[in-house]
């Protein structure tokens, strides 16, 4: 009694930040989506499930959620795969490795404010570096943000850049804790690299996956400072995501019950990851 | 160490002064301002700010607040929260929006004596049409301007035009801007001939003024019906998509504002639509000799106005708001409003701004400065309704997607009146 009584006085501070800022706000949210927004100083009356129903019928809602689908399936992938790979590279010993490191890790420091407006640069058609680097080699001009065939792409490579070095950290910590003994005793059995990599490498590596995965995922669908910067969610709604949405919806228009409803059915779908990536994935890592 | 006993000592300053006191003598406003345009405006508005202390021993705290969109977020965001700034510069459109979330007060209910309100007729008429509903006056005319023109010169004479004479109407500047357009020997663009800002927030603004060139008005005085899908309108749309695809002399897709300027001044484009407020920018950056002429219509030239007034909050108390109607209307006097004019190229708010010798001076120099003046006459009100940012989007959506080769100009059209007639519905009724 008196033992659970100490560990629940030292859980509380912790417990009670959870509340005030999650769970809580969660729950407001949720309540918010069951109303109307509130006009003036009336207040706002119960609907049940109108909003919901309304959002189905809402067109840029079904494109944000295609967008942001894309966005993640392309992202995730493309930056866990890149850091992995920029991780094994620079995890040796070799002239220059600090500067190396330090150049991959750079993207990652740079507020994303900062990273968008560098981007934007480089995307300025005719005279900025791509257009510039594209047409020595004969190729023509490139609307890369204002054309909706490549402004979502554009998006996407932003994120890639920014996040893989960020990734790399994690892989290249987990690289130099591995004991080098594994290495020695696979190659004096005569282990080839590639299989050395499949066996051994790759699961030591799985915990470390698995975090970088669900920060991945989670960035997915959290990283919208470059769509402000860039696009606004424009061409014709081409590079809207799910949260920017939910701040135009809101902050904009200030219609707090849709953007309530949004952020309802954007938690629905980060919990669902959750438990789809430490349920399923969770079980298959070995932590040691 | 200097610098920790200076924070104490304002620390106990601020502690020791009795609030009872600090709420009838108002010592600080604070108001948000957006920058539109290239160029220190935030270090014009500083000074005024400065002087204004100086003379009166008020400190005026201004705070950038990123564009207009941005400003508008940022400074609803925080009054809704029962903070935020007295007053602030926002987008003239916005006076139903703003006015429809009750956080405005009026003028008339700030209280204006007889000199008040010969203060408010001195400004002009075009500039006050986004100001009154209701019967009362909502807003005071600060950063204000038309939609003009600005074109390389250089580029006329060596495409064998006179560089004197701008195209008036939509089919000379077509003809002008194919003349403009200068492709290599692969036939890639190395000049485009013409552009026009089509993101989100400056769209609906060149919009408004394409739909005042075939004389249609976008919406009703009141700000609840738009005509989007009036055939006019869909000329206006069709002209626009027209100059990529049919004459092929702007890049397909869209354009965005904040790269207009880059573009001009890199000879990337001969002719940009912009705001006159972008003047003084162009003028102390340009390379090569430019001019400035008001927007070619279907037959005549026709433009339409923009910019931002000031707005007082109902946040703010009786004393705060009285104290930010005597900024303002010691901001937008003659000879500051002339000073503003020719710092920024903004349009001077008033007439007799343009009596002040300073200002007479400088037009005397510097013609251009008055181009736009001259087309007020010829200017729209801009595209302003209730829910405004919710049929910005509705329109600009539909114009991107024209713009992109998705939609014909009839279609988008048609979607955004659609689209905005459900934004607005519960407006009408009332």
């Amino acid at each position: 009694m008196r033992a659970s009584l100490a560990a629940w006085a030292l859980v509380l501070p912790s417990l009670l930040l959870l509340v005030a800022f999650t769970h809580w706000p969660a729950v407001e949210t949720l309540w918010h989506s069951l109303h109307a927004t509130p006009r003036g100083n009336r207040p706002a009356p119960f609907v049940g499930l109108d909003n919901y129903r309304a959002l189905l019928d809402d067109p840029v809602f079904f494109r944000a959620l295609w967008n942001n689908t894309i966005y993640a399936a392309v992202t995730i992938p493309a930056s866990v795969v890149l850091a992995l790979v920029m991780a094994l590279a620079v995890n040796r010993a070799m002239p220059g490795r600090a500067l190396l490191r330090m150049a991959y890790f750079l993207p990652t420091m740079l507020p994303m404010i900062a990273v968008a407006n560098i981007w934007l640069f480089f995307y300025t058609p005719d005279y900025g570096l791509f257009d510039q680097v594209l047409s020595l080699f004969g190729f023509g001009r490139h609307n890369w943000l204002g054309d909706a065939a490549t402004a979502l792409p554009a998006m996407i490579a932003v994120a890639v850049w920014k996040e893989a070095g960020f990734f790399m950290i994690f892989y290249l910590a987990a690289l130099q804790t591995m004991p080098p003994d594994l290495h020695e005793a696979a190659s004096l059995d005569g282990t080839p690299r590639i299989m050395f990599f499949r066996r051994v490498t790759l699961p030591l590596l799985m915990p470390t996956t698995l975090f970088v995965l669900v920060n991945a995922v989670v960035n997915a669908f959290r990283m919208i400072d470059h769509v402000v910067v860039m696009t606004r969610g424009g061409p014709d709604n081409a590079t809207t995501l799910l949260l920017y949405y939910i701040y135009e919806t809101g902050f904009r228009f200030w219609d707090t019950a849709t953007a309530a409803t949004l952020t309802v059915v954007l938690l629905a779908i980060l919990a669902a990851l959750a438990v789809l990536q430490f349920g399923v994935f969770g079980r298959r890592v070995h932590y040691r | 160490m200097i610098r920790r006993r200076h924070l104490l000592a304002a620390t106990t300053g601020l502690l020791a002064a009795p609030a009872v006191l600090r709420a009838q003598t108002v010592e600080k406003l604070t108001f948000y301002y957006p920058v539109a345009v290239g160029g220190p405006l935030a270090q014009i508005i500083d000074g005024y700010c400065k002087a204004y202390h100086e003379e009166t021993g008020v400190t005026v705290e201004a705070v950038y607040a990123g564009d207009y969109s941005q400003a508008l977020i940022k400074a609803t965001t925080a009054l809704k929260a029962g903070a935020g700034p007295q007053f602030a510069v926002l987008l003239a459109a916005e006076m139903h929006s703003l006015q429809d979330q009750d956080i405005l007060v009026s003028l008339d209910e700030i209280g204006l004596d007889a000199e008040a309100k010969r203060w408010l007729d001195g400004f002009y008429p075009a500039f006050l049409a986004n100001s009154h509903a209701e019967g009362k006056t909502w807003s005071v005319p600060f950063q204000r301007s038309t939609a003009i023109f600005y074109y390389d010169k250089a580029a006329f004479t060596e495409a064998g035009l006179d560089p004197a004479k701008f195209p008036t109407t939509w089919a000379e500047l077509v003809a002008a801007a194919g003349k403009l357009t200068r492709r290599d020997a692969s036939g890639k663009v190395t000049r485009w001939g013409i552009k026009m800002a089509a993101d989100l927030g400056n769209a609906q603004w060149t919009f408004g003024a394409l739909a005042n060139q075939v004389d249609h008005r976008l919406m009703n005085e009141a700000g609840t019906q738009v005509f989007f899908d009036d055939p006019k309108a869909i000329e206006a749309m069709t002209f626009w998509r027209g100059l990529a695809a049919d004459h092929h002399v702007t890049p397909d897709g869209i354009s965005a504002w904040s790269q207009l300027s880059p573009d001009f001044l890199e000879g990337n484009t001969a002719i940009i639509q912009h705001t006159t407020g972008n003047l003084t920018n162009v003028r102390d950056k340009a390379r090569f000799p430019f001019g400035v002429a008001g927007l070619a219509g279907k037959t005549a030239p026709r433009s339409v106005v923009g910019g931002g007034n000031l707005y007082f909050f109902r946040n703010a108390s009786p004393a705060e708001r009285q104290a930010a109607l005597r900024f303002a209307r010691w901001v937008s006097a003659p000879e500051r409003a002339a000073d503003w004019s020719i710092r920024t190229g903004y349009i001077a708010t008033s007439p007799a701004a343009y009596e002040t010798p300073a200002l007479q001076a400088y037009v005397a120099k510097f013609p251009e400065a008055n181009v736009a003046r001259t087309f007020l006459p010829v200017a729209t009100g801009e595209l302003s309704t209730y829910e405004n940012q919710r049929v910005y989007k509705a329109l600009t959506d539909n114009i991107q997607a024209c713009l992109n080769g998705g939609k014909t100009p009839k279609q988008a059209m048609q979607e955004a009146q659609a689209e905005s007639d459900r934004i607005l519905r519960r407006y009408q009724k009332a």
